[in-house]
């Protein structure tokens, strides 16, 4: 028996290559004439009026910081559903009071208003 | 080939960091941290950490960076600037000594016998079926105060970034 | 000289198994599949707006229902210029179609194309590496695909890139927990994480989990689509707000692995419906030995084994075939949502619903043991 993870390795190193492949392929092949007005960052034919250097909504944060909160209630979950037919009912009730506590979270933003799109 | 594996993993490991740290610009800096951690994910698979191996990429490579990158987003942190000065580099010498010191005496305190004397980890070891079953019947309790710890963490995140509450 | 004398020679037949699948899925997703859905895309939107769509390219007067489009494509982006704007990340705008397509291309690794197959003394099991954590790999593979996107959209100095490429990560890592959620469910219904597992118990007709979890299905189905950034949940790459999003300033073969770590995706997304909800390689009502004994009857155990191979290789790729029909049908059907809609699509509906469907299971389950 192989090592489960060499086919993994050897399809990393398969994608990898194609990957590397079509890069190097497309820098290699097609025309290469820059000129100062091209190069320019594409803003619908004008010069960009705006820089790209301003800062953005902290609801994008917020959304961050509630994923991960809920990933990790989710990589809880895996686990426990896989074995949750021979835990039983003491299982269920285990999660259920795990997933209240969560549940109580979600309501609590919910509330709040992170969850609005302003 | 195991050690070939492992010593291939924890240079890249080891390299990332380095290169983490190095790096002047935030974004790359962040991406050296994700490469540290798939190699992190490399080193538990390789020890039969399966699930662990794969939760350290999901919740760390892949969610907990994804909140580092928003934060360099969000602000438009571009290139870190800033002088190297004397006290500067006097730091950097003193942190490498001080942790090269700690890591000798980690690695001189760990005694190899007591690692042998473990034995071989039976075959359930660190499969999904393993870790459930000793979280869920031998660990129940800290497995629940982990759903208030993450409760706190929701009110935290909320009003961190609420002006008004 | 005598074969048995090299080193390792034991393993030969299963490196050289281990061989003949990877270059089997990289011919499906790289060599078909992704030129092939281009053309796809293109003549069902002709079909679905009345138009005679793709049919130009032609040898010697033959258009071939305009197939001749996938080749032309193809030399169109390799021919066409690479393109940096200024004040690019140079290094970074290299990294990012690169960190976009490799996930995409080896999440397919634990997905099971087909059985165990006794070939002439040799086993053969139809998936790359059945590892123990089964579809979280794939979790754990998609998320670091998200980084293309944000790595492009940082490289690119762009205002639209820039915004796509926040919009997009948002909505990934949003809809990532409501999949995450979504897929437990069908995991206490078979008890694994493993696809392999989970397929062997679909044998069973009436076991598909399409039957079992219904509701699961529908909300993975919604999760898959906002994680494939396609229309309805196309927002991240709008191109009447934001150009292209995050992939604006890529061209030629960059703007290509961009394009084919979408199409894969659809492929793997449509493989991992097939095993979760519609039986994986299993005909209904027709088992794999009673199947196997009919083939072996006529034709010997070996080349029995060998057909059966190849009729259940069919019957899976062609419900993925089916299946990717069926998501594009969709992104043709539907309008576009907008961006609040997304967000309070995935936490204020699908997450308290995978999470009332967690229970639901957990409910009947125990009351049916």
């Amino acid at each position: 028996m192989l090592n489960q993870y060499l086919p993994i390795i050897v399809m990393i190193v398969a994608a990898a290559g194609t990957a590397i492949g079509m890069i190097v392929a497309t820098t290699l092949i097609g025309p290469k004439k820059s000129f100062p007005d091209k190069d320019e960052p594409f803003e619908c034919g004008v010069s960009p009026v705006h820089n790209p250097k301003s800062r953005f909504s902290i609801s994008f944060y917020v959304i961050a910081m509630l994923f991960i909160i809920f990933d990790i209630e989710a990589v809880f979950l895996f686990p426990w559903a896989v074995i949750f037919q021979k835990l039983g009912m003491f299982g269920f009730i285990e999660m259920l009071l795990f997933i209240f506590v969560l549940a109580v979270g979600l309501v609590y933003v919910w509330r709040k208003g992170a969850l609005e799109w302003e | 080939m195991q050690l070939l594996m492992f010593y291939l993993i924890g240079f890249f490991a080891v390299l990332s960091a380095v290169s983490m740290i190095v790096v002047r610009k935030p974004l790359n800096s962040a991406l050296f941290l994700i490469l540290n951690m798939i190699c992190l994910a490399g080193l538990f698979a390789l020890l039969n950490a399966h699930l662990i191996a794969v939760l350290q990429i999901i919740v760390y490579a892949g969610a907990i960076m994804v909140l580092v990158l928003f934060v360099i987003m969000v602000l438009n942190l571009r290139e870190k600037d800033g002088d190297i000065t004397v006290r500067k580099v006097a730091a950097q010498f003193v942190g490498i000594i001080v942790v090269s010191v700690v890591m000798v005496m980690v690695g001189a305190s760990v005694d190899p016998s007591a690692i042998s004397a473990l034995g071989s980890a039976s075959p359930e070891f660190g499969t999904v079926v393993g870790v459930g079953k000793t979280l869920f019947t031998d660990y129940i309790l800290p497995f629940e105060i982990v759903s208030v710890l993450l409760l706190a963490a929701i009110i935290g995140a909320v009003i961190l970034s609420k002006s008004k509450v | 000289m005598d074969i048995t004398l090299i080193p390792g020679y034991q393993y030969m037949p299963e490196l050289v198994e281990m061989m003949l699948k990877i270059v089997f899925i990289f011919t499906m997703n790289v060599g078909v599949f992704a030129p092939l859905l281009g053309y796809v895309e293109r003549k069902q939107s002709a079909l679905m707006q009345d138009r005679i769509g793709a049919n130009r390219a032609a040898i010697l007067g033959f258009t071939i229902f305009g197939l001749w489009h996938t080749m032309t494509d193809a030399i169109k982006l390799i021919a066409k210029e690479d393109f940096i704007p200024e004040g690019a990340d140079k290094p970074l705008h290299f990294l990012a179609p690169f960190v976009a397509v490799v996930p995409a291309l080896i999440a397919f690794a634990v997905i099971p194309f087909g059985g165990t197959y006794y070939l002439w003394g040799h086993e053969a099991h139809l998936i790359i590496a059945d590892l123990d954590v089964g579809i979280l790999f794939i979790f754990a593979v998609a998320g670091i695909g998200t980084y293309g996107a944000v790595i492009a959209a940082w490289a690119s100095n762009n205002n639209w890139s820039l915004l796509g490429g926040v919009r997009t990560a948002a909505q990934m890592v949003s809809y990532e927990v409501a999949m995450g959620l979504t897929i437990v469910g069908v995991l206490m219904v078979y008890e694994s994480l493993k696809l392999t597992e989970i397929a062997l118990i679909q044998e069973d007709f009436f076991m598909w989990g399409i039957f079992l979890q219904p509701v699961g299905f529908l909300l993975f189905l919604a999760c898959a689509l906002a994680e494939n950034k396609r229309v309805p949940f196309d927002i991240p790459e709008a191109e009447s707000e934001l150009i292209a999003g995050y992939f604006t300033e890529y061209s030629g073969l960059k703007f290509a692995m961009f394009w084919m770590a979408e199409f894969v995706e659809i492929v793997t997304i449509s493989a991992i419906l097939t095993v979760l909800f519609f039986g994986a390689w299993h005909i209904p009502f027709v088992t794999h030995d009673g199947l196997l004994s009919l083939l072996t009857s006529v034709v010997g155990a070996d080349i029995g084994n060998l057909l059966l191979m190849f009729i259940h290789l069919a019957v899976f790729w062609g419900k993925v075939c089916f299946l990717i029909v069926f998501l594009m049908l969709i992104r043709w059907s539907l309008p576009r949502f907008r961006y609040d809609q997304i967000m309070k699509l995935g936490w204020k509906i699908i997450l308290p619903l995978a999470l009332v469907n967690i229970l639901a299971t957990g409910v009947i389950l125990l009351v049916v043991k």
